[in-house]
């Protein structure tokens, strides 16, 4: 029977990352746990060790039970009666064995119940977990609504509800309305403070995921006569309190068994997580945040079961008298599948490692105050998360959207029926690149750090680790990419319009994550000889890919953005 | 009520992916080609004992296997889903045994383990395929066996109630306890491993397991009495010699041939006359292809 980590060699290789030392050391204090647990590691050796054997587990019952039950999941689909939701029973069944495997709250500290894993092997487990089945991928990676309840939740409402979610029950974050959307300023859902202090929610949030979840995280407006974001508080509503009902559940193309509710609040009871006013500001921007890099790993999870399906059928599937691999029209797709897959992938460990690292920081600051040096460290590493994050988003999102086209594609006609499962991965790859903030909203976050040097930054760094020989050809390339970068920043710089900016970003955005995911392949490659073919194909297209945009944006007159203006 | 659960687990080739050098030149199983795992029907009888476990708090789940040192590992991996801990059988003696052999040994241990309510295994093993082990070891302890069971529908007042799969249809059975029960892989699927029990028992060792521990593994092994894996030798059983090993087992292998099955002859006939069919199944029973 399949394991879905051991089968796979590159998810150890990302997570053998050398800068894994550091993450464990600070996630673990330097092993203190120990003496007081007795499922927490006594040195890291130990602990990656217990991530591998871990993801193991992850991996037996992805290749097995999750991924066996993906088709039923989606034809059966959850369903709604009384206001509330019944998960479709392949889903049941999901989330049993992994509350059995104890999977949930991974990431949370053991005091609560968790496991203590970084943010990087729990990340793994969901890019695992995606590709056996993407829409349990966001019931299961719910969880880390926990990370934000723990960072500011108070300590009551720490020992209440995370021991609850790692025992297993399911958690949701409702955000949207019907007219807050990607606009999330525009939340009306209401919370009123009751003469006793306590607070109540009143009216209808929609596309919630997982709608009707244990607990759930929630945004309102707490400051009557407020019509902005900063009056608007985050709360949480326990599902035992009642007050909550699903009033109907979207009729989606994808993911279809994770059920997406509508929901209406009558005088729901709810406790105030944080201070009033910065439900949006602080604590939802680390909740998207969190789910962003989410999503990436869902999206890397869709682009590996995109390309493994297509490059079995191209394997298997004869003509002409022999297999279709054999032809270099299909065999130059799948490559570049794979160098995409390869790209994101490497870009979603990097990501998480710099999450793990402030993340690390952050809460070494709630028991201890942290010395200028570490301060000074954290804040950067904060950086390069916010920098890293909507570009994984992102990218990642885009890329399984492509995959998911090409695995199409490789398998002709027979793709285009219910036959096989790549017609059901196109359709759940169609939200990645939506959700969490659309592919044009991580332009947004993401243009910030290439106009003020973030990007460049990590390039630099990343330019000055030492490859061998062999793979000096690929570096000059990359340095060759970076100078065209830099020159079509300086060319947008130059003509110091916010529009032009804003029009050219997604081609800087773009050009920026060509460069990165080519250095970091580069650096996978110097590590492991493995990476040298990916390295190269990814190399090969991101060179394209940076003249396209560099030659649009050096010949680009601003005057012709008007061309563009649709009315 | 608690009760105490024994386990029988076998460390078996893993014969469901064989490869081409699954045997060796003399016919005997090439144990370095196929991986060893914890025997499936054994896993569907550890689900059965964990469910035990589930409602009757305060229940231990004992594994007792037979085999190499090595088979400490079906120990560990029954405690990484819910077992309490375990007992290697093994010793020089023991080998070679079989399936009489076997039973007297294990029965042996149980005796030894002394105080046990149920005894529950799979049905058989995949690499002898005999189902013999389990019954023979109620014969031996002189206790009531059930095999072929699907579900332990409820214990308890001294009462077992088990559902039993059977060729056509299914039979409900009470026993009385202690019993051996031995569980068919229609029952329900065992429960994966627990990522904190797998952290928290990774380094459960056998006696012998304990040499060449690295010194800061060691120490944590001294320090938590949980993570040593009983190793019980064949004088510590009180076995007698003449009944265990190779001295202890009538069946003597003398040869293990690759059988091909393959139509050599073949018999064509109109099938209009009655009588010609007749003719052809009495010879097929008489040749013991059917009946």
């Amino acid at each position: 029977m399949a394991n879905f980590y051991t089968d796979n060699p590159d998810l150890k290789h990302h997570l053998n990352h050398p800068m894994m030392q550091k993450i464990v050391a600070l996630k673990e204090r330097n092993y203190t746990d120990a003496e007081k647990f007795d499922y927490a590691p006594i040195n890291f050796e130990d602990a990656m060790d217990n991530y591998d054997k871990v993801l193991e587990i992850v991996g037996d019952i992805c290749g097995t039970t999750i991924a066996e039950n993906a088709e039923g999941v989606d034809h059966e689909g959850p369903t709604v009666a009384d206001g509330r939701v019944t998960y479709a029973s392949g889903t049941q069944q999901n989330l049993e064995v992994c509350r059995a495997a104890g999977l949930m709250g991974m990431s949370m500290p053991r005091r609560l119940g968790g496991l203590n894993f970084p943010i990087t092997p729990y990340i793994m487990a969901a890019d695992i977990v995606s590709r056996a089945d993407t829409g349990f991928e966001n019931l299961w990676g719910l969880q880390d609504c926990a990370e934000t309840l723990y960072e500011f939740g108070n300590e009551e409402q720490k020992q209440k509800y995370i021991p609850r979610v790692c025992a297993g029950e399911t958690m949701s974050m409702d955000l949207t309305e019907p007219d807050a959307g990607s606009d999330l300023q525009a939340v009306m859902l209401k919370a009123t403070k009751k003469e006793d202090g306590t607070w109540v929610l009143n009216g209808v949030k929609r596309f919630i995921t997982n709608g009707d979840s244990d607990i759930h995280l929630v945004l309102a407006r707490s400051e009557e006569g407020t019509t902005d974001g900063r009056g608007l508080s985050m709360f949480i509503y326990d599902k035992r309190n009642g007050g909550v009902n699903v009033r109907r559940i979207e009729n989606k193309m994808g993911i279809k068994g994770s059920p997406t509710c509508e929901l209406v609040y009558k005088n729901a009871p709810a406790e105030l997580c944080g201070d009033t006013r910065m439900g949006l500001i602080k604590y939802v921007m680390a909740l998207m945040n969190g789910a962003r890099l989410g999503i990436a790993a869902q999206s890397v999870g869709v682009s590996e079961l995109a390309y493994r399906e297509a490059l079995q059928y191209a394997r298997e599937r004869m003509q002409f008298g022999k297999a279709i691999i054999e032809f270099p029209a299909v065999s130059e797709m799948l490559s570049i599948m794979k160098a995409k897959l390869d790209g994101s992938r490497s870009l979603l460990y990097e990501t998480a490692r710099y999450v793990d690292l402030y993340k690390a920081y952050e809460d070494i600051a709630k028991e201890r105050s942290l010395t200028p040096d570490e301060r000074k460290e954290c804040k950067q590493y904060k950086k390069l998360a916010d920098a890293l994050t909507p570009m994984a988003k992102g990218m990642s999102s885009e890329y399984c959207n492509q995959n998911a086209y090409d695995c199409i594609q490789v398998h002709g006609g027979s793709g285009f029926m219910k036959d096989y499962a790549c017609e059901r991965i196109y359709r759940d790859a169609r939200i990645t690149s939506i959700y969490e903030g659309t592919t044009q909203l991580q332009v947004v976050a993401a243009i910030r750090h290439v106009t003020t040097g973030t990007y460049m930054t990590l390039i630099n760094g990343y330019d000055a680790v030492e490859v061998r020989e062999e793979l000096a050809g690929l570096k000059e390339n990359l340095r060759a990419m970076t100078a065209k970068y830099q020159e079509a920043v300086a060319k947008v710089a130059e003509v110091n319009d916010q529009a032009f900016t804003d029009f050219m970003a997604r081609r800087l955005v773009e050009m920026a994550s060509n460069v990165v995911m080519g250095y970091l392949l580069l650096l996978d490659a110097q590590r492991s000889e493995s990476f040298v073919r990916t390295a190269s194909v990814y190399n090969k297209m991101a060179e394209a890919e940076v003249a396209k945009h560099s030659d649009f944006i050096a010949k680009f007159n601003p005057a012709q953005q008007e061309l563009y203006t649709v009315r | 009520m608690s009760l105490n659960i024994i386990v029988l687990a076998k460390q078996v080739p893993d014969t469901r992916n064989v490869g081409k050098d699954a045997m060796k030149a003399d016919g005997t199983i090439n144990r370095a080609a196929l991986p060893a795992i914890f025997n499936p029907e054994d896993l569907n009888a550890l689900e059965q004992a964990l469910r035990i476990k589930d409602a009757n708090p305060g229940s231990t789940v004992t594994i007792l296997t037979m085999g190499l040192p090595r088979a400490a590992e079906v120990i560990r991996e029954a405690m990484y889903r819910g077992a309490d801990g375990g007992i290697v059988l093994t010793d020089r003696a023991l080998g070679g045994a079989d399936t009489l052999a076997t039973s007297y040994s294990l029965a042996q241990a149980v005796k030894k383990i002394g105080n046990y309510d149920i005894i529950l295994g799979g049905r058989q093993a995949i690499d002898g395929d005999t189902a013999q082990v389990g019954p023979q070891i109620a014969e031996k302890l002189g206790i009531p066996q059930v095999t072929y069971a699907e579900d332990i529908l409820s214990i308890g007042d001294g009462k077992v109630v088990v559902k039993r799969r059977l060729e056509n249809g299914v039979e409900v059975v009470k026993a009385p306890l202690p019993c051996v029960v031995t569980v068919n892989g229609s029952a329900a699927p065992c429960r994966p491993r627990n990522a904190q029990r797998l952290m928290k028992f990774k380094y459960a060792v056998s006696e012998s397991e304990k040499n060449g521990l690295k010194p800061e593994i060691a120490a944590i092994v001294e320090k938590r009495p949980y993570l040593t894996i009983k190793e019980w030798g064949a004088a510590f059983v009180e076995a007698d010699p003449e009944q265990i090993g190779l001295a202890g087992s009538p069946t003597k292998v003398k040869a293990v041939e690759n059988v091909v099955f393959t139509a050599k002859e073949n018999l064509c006939m109109d099938g209009k006359n009655d009588a010609q069919i007749e003719d052809l199944v009495k010879e097929l029973i008489a040749n013991h292809t059917i009946g």
